[in-house]
């Protein structure tokens, strides 16, 4: 019951987009579509996952003065892991997703966790708290991508609903990354925090 | 088991440590996956050639370079001599795009695929199929190989008029050098180019 308190705790309460704003990098540069928000969500699912039980793991052993760099040399070696992998299996994810996943070793969201979580909790509730907030991440990065998408190329996970003439080509630029971001933070809070 | 204390022996141990085996395990996942990349790599262009060229039935040869073109001379099954394949390079909008583009025994554009880019997702990185039904049967020596915006007649990926501009260039760096023959960095392109569009009859 507490691992999974610990699990819906990463996807409402701390939603790493909606309510801690971490990584805003990440999110405001791979959303431009639905497919792309969700396969950089995943990626950086399976690295937290790993950190945050690598480091719950080790934390004993590493002194405290070093503990950032240990937890950088640690996540960065994942990181790269990830993409070597990504790109002798997964061609086409490396495709779209290429230039974005070295990205995931400065994304905030895993040395905050690392921090925050793993460095105060036990190896299994890491894990758990990694799928927690790996999950809030895939998912807001999907809903963002899926308006982006939908407004800027009237298509929606590449399905094309009413057609590219008629979107507003700024939700796919920066611009309309910020405003569909912040509209989706309205929503998310007018869900999340009633009466 | 406690904490280890920030002593400046526990601290250069367990860095150094941490390191060794960070790096031990690089070194193993790339020895497994770099010849896997390589192969994915060798099988992209074996593949883009056949595609670029509109035929399965083909003889590759030896590639050849020039400065930083790399040419492949394609002969159909009979050993006629249908065209050549050429991997060319310019900087786009996010860094290198390098495009592979197939040219018929006249420099007319058979096919193209794009090898890598760091193009905007969902903008640039459109150029793999946008220009798929608009430049090909095209010649940039006959026609005039720019964006619309620029007076040319090809248009351009909407918002990636600098994506579009470097893939067009890439192109017509590749036709002048390898096609023509051409000094492509003395600017001697341009003006031939510019003086083979005179041509009237030769223009769609």
């Amino acid at each position: 019951m507490n691992n999974f308190k610990v699990l819906i705790n990463g996807i409402v309460k701390e939603n790493p987009t909606f309510v801690l704003l971490l990584g805003m990098c990440p999110t405001l540069g791979t959303t431009s579509s639905a497919i792309n928000g969700m396969s950089m969500g995943l990626a950086t699912m399976c690295v937290l996952i790993l950190s945050n039980l690598i480091i719950a793991s080790i934390k004993k052993l590493i002194p405290d003065a070093v503990r950032i760099p240990s937890y950088i040399v640690v996540i960065a070696s994942l990181v790269t892991v990830l993409q070597m992998v990504i790109k002798a299996y997964a061609p086409d994810i490396d495709k779209s997703l290429g230039l974005f996943i070295p990205l995931i070793v400065v994304n905030c969201i895993i040395l905050g966790r690392a921090e925050s979580f793993a460095a105060k909790n036990g190896p299994i509730a890491s894990i758990f708290d990694g799928i927690g907030i790996g999950i809030g991440f895939t998912i807001a990065l999907t809903c963002l991508g899926a308006v982006r998408e939908l407004l800027g190329t009237g298509a929606i996970f590449g399905f094309t609903l009413w057609g590219e003439n008629y979107g507003m080509l700024m939700f796919v630029l920066a611009p309309g990354a910020f405003l569909a971001l912040g509209y989706l933070i309205v929503v998310f809070n007018k869900i999340t925090k009633k009466a | 088991m406690k904490k280890l204390k920030s002593s400046l022996t526990n601290m250069l141990v367990v860095l150094t440590v941490i390191t060794i085996v960070a790096a031990g395990v690089l070194a193993s996942v790339n020895a497994v996956t770099a010849p896997q990349i390589e192969k994915i790599n060798a099988d992209n262009l074996a593949a883009g050639i056949k595609a670029v060229m509109g035929s399965d039935d083909i003889q590759v040869s030896e590639p050849w370079e020039v400065d930083n073109f790399t040419a492949y001379d394609i002969n159909d099954k009979d050993g006629n001599l249908m065209g050549k394949a050429v991997v060319t390079t310019e900087n786009g909008f996010g860094g290198p795009l390098k495009v592979l583009v197939g040219f018929n025994t006249d420099g007319d554009i058979l096919g193209y695929t794009v090898l890598e880019h760091q193009e905007t997702p969902g903008l640039g990185a459109k150029a793999g199929e946008w220009f798929q039904d608009k430049i090909i049967g095209m010649n940039p020596g006959k026609n005039k190989f720019t964006v619309s915006k620029d007076g040319g007649e090809v248009d351009a990926i909407t918002a990636s008029t600098i994506t579009s501009r470097a893939f067009l260039r890439a192109i017509q760096n590749a036709y002048d050098k390898i096609i023509i023959g051409l000094d492509v960095s003395s600017g001697a392109s341009q003006q031939a180019s510019a003086a083979s569009m005179g041509k009237p009859a030769a223009i769609e």
